[in-house]
């Protein structure tokens, strides 16, 4: 049995929406180098859509490929939609994570949600809600 | 595919399948009986036990055969514990970067309210002799070293060590399981009272190895049982995977010298190519290690990406990142070598075979480096690294 599934390794090999946005209008960073997880999500908000994101992910496999698959959620959907992405999404879009491999797709959600707080942040409006 | 994880296990050599399968289909009889078949069997045993006492300097019955490496250190050490409490002596002098074969055994010990004594193994991997002799006490019942890392290959000066040990009156046992076969070990020129062995380690079967306890050593049983092992192990013999240790184990002994002289300039031509990666870093001493162990650390990315990616390459490694463990600290003999938390979830670990080529050789270099540069094009690590948001520390 392989550590993965297929839905995982092929967002591990081939990841979508790798890069930086250079006028990114909301940035979120989650996860610390100690414990060997870092994303940070890039968004290109506009008229309440997602137009463009990007992600840069230092991690393992599934961290990787639950980056990819977050931002294929999210991209092109209204804003109010990217904040209801979970990591049950995310895991399940994936096909499955490994028990100890589910914070990668937490990780996910968390870097969204961080960029998308910065965007309401940058647009001055303090609570999302 | 290049096989490059030597140090997890080795693929059997051709002999000790041979053995191995012969033994199966004509000596399968139980040693402990009395008619042919099993005298047979037990001569085959025999035979097994004087062969591997041979290849390091034992007496056949210094030589135990157990499950592997992991049941030899912990009867080693248990045995010594038991010896030790007997007599009031409940103190033991290991290092920071042993296996958890032994580690985890030595932390159980403690919890029956025995001393340890980590000594550090400094930044290059090896323990130095003086601070074992200082950390030896009145109450010390046992001093075990490892012979060579299982990570990062650095070899330990045992022979100083078993000298101190036998002056000081201390019992010292070595798990030279990732050495056997690959270095000379010797327990007489070494004075090593105890020693453990896997023979999956240097071509042999999975699920055997042995234990070597010199003449005079009390053991305490693991298993107990029947007679077997003059009462110290108890089970019936795996007599199959023994007599194909044995085989192996000869085998490798009698290739050493060429097996390291091949291997050696190899693993030196790697880790210069490596070396060559910026922000990179071997792990361990450059000299004094294995032939065959490569370990490296890269800033700003994660082991077991560059693990997977390698396997599309065709390049099967390991690496000591949190991720490849299961747990959330990475490597305990990196973080005990003084890497930090950051740089040894970047680790990679190539333990090359004998058959391995010059040619081999380039096309991991060039995998690695590629892999690394890739991984590194979109890590956030190493993106503020350059920007100089954040301090290299390779």
């Amino acid at each position: 049995m392989a550590l993965y599934s297929e839905k995982v390794m092929d967002h591990f090999r081939n990841p979508r929406n790798v890069g930086v946005i250079e006028d990114a209008n909301g940035i979120g960073e989650v996860g610390n180098a100690k414990c060997g997880d870092i994303m940070k999500m890039y968004l290109k908000i506009e008229d309440d859509i997602i137009k463009d994101v990007k992600f840069e992910t230092f991690g393992c496999g599934s961290a990787i490929a639950s980056s990819s698959m977050a931002t294929e959620l999210i991209k092109g959907k209204p804003v109010s939609e990217a904040m209801k992405l979970t990591n049950k999404a995310v895991t399940e879009a994936l096909d499955g994570l490994p028990a100890y491999k589910l914070h990668c797709s937490v990780l996910a959600e968390e870097a969204i949600q961080s960029a998308l707080d910065d965007y309401y942040k940058r647009k001055g409006i303090e609570s999302r809600e | 595919m290049i096989y490059a994880d030597n140090a997890a296990t080795t693929k059997m050599s051709e002999a000790a399948i041979k053995e191995m399968v012969a033994v199966n289909e004509n000596t399968f009889g139980n040693p402990s009986t009395l008619y042919s078949i099993g005298q047979s069997a037990k001569e085959v045993l025999e035979k097994a036990r004087q062969s591997v006492a041979s290849v390091i300097g034992a007496e056949p019955n210094e030589i135990y055969f157990t499950s592997g490496g992991s049941e030899a250190d912990n009867q080693a050490i248990v045995s010594a514990a038991v010896n030790g409490r007997r007599n009031g002596r409940m103190h033991i002098v290991s290092t920071a970067f042993e296996h958890h074969a032994v580690l985890n055994t030595l932390e159980r010990l403690k919890k029956e309210g025995f001393d340890i004594t980590l000594l550090d193994v400094h930044e290059n991997g090896i323990v130095i002799p003086s601070e074992v002799e200082e950390a030896i006490r009145d109450d010390t019942c046992l001093v075990t070293v490892m012979f060579a890392n299982n990570e990062i290959g650095t070899i330990q000066p045992i022979g100083e060590i078993g000298e101190i040990c036998r002056r000081k009156g201390v019992p010292f046992h070595t798990d030279a399981v990732q050495a056997m076969g690959h270095i000379k070990v010797d327990v007489n020129e070494l004075n090593v009272d105890m020693l453990s062995a896997s023979a999956h380690k240097f071509h042999g079967p999975k699920g055997v190895g042995f234990l070597y306890a010199r003449k005079g050593t009390r053991l305490t049983n693991l298993i107990e049982g029947g007679e077997q092992e003059r009462g110290k192990r108890a089970g019936t013999e795996n007599v199959p995977g023994i007599a194909a240790m044995a085989v192996a184990l000869e085998e490798a002994a009698g290739k050493m010298d060429e097996y390291s002289a091949h291997l050696t300039p190899i693993r030196d031509r790697i880790i210069a190519g490596l070396s060559r990666i910026p922000h990179s870093a071997l792990n361990g001493d450059a000299v004094r290690r294995l032939p065959g162990n490569i370990n490296f650390c890269f800033e700003g990315i994660e082991g077991e990406s560059l693990l997977l990616l390698l396997d599309d390459k065709g390049i099967q490694a390991s690496s000591g990142s949190a991720c490849t463990s299961g747990s959330l600290d990475p490597s305990h003999v990196l973080l005990a070598i003084g890497r930090v938390h950051d740089v040894a979830h970047g680790s990679l670990r190539l333990s090359i075979g004998e058959d391995i080529t010059e040619e081999d050789a380039d096309l991991m270099v060039d995998s690695v480096s590629e892999v690394v540069e890739y991984l590194r094009s979109f890590s956030p690590v190493w993106r503020d690294l350059m920007s100089g948001k954040s301090q290299f520390i390779l």
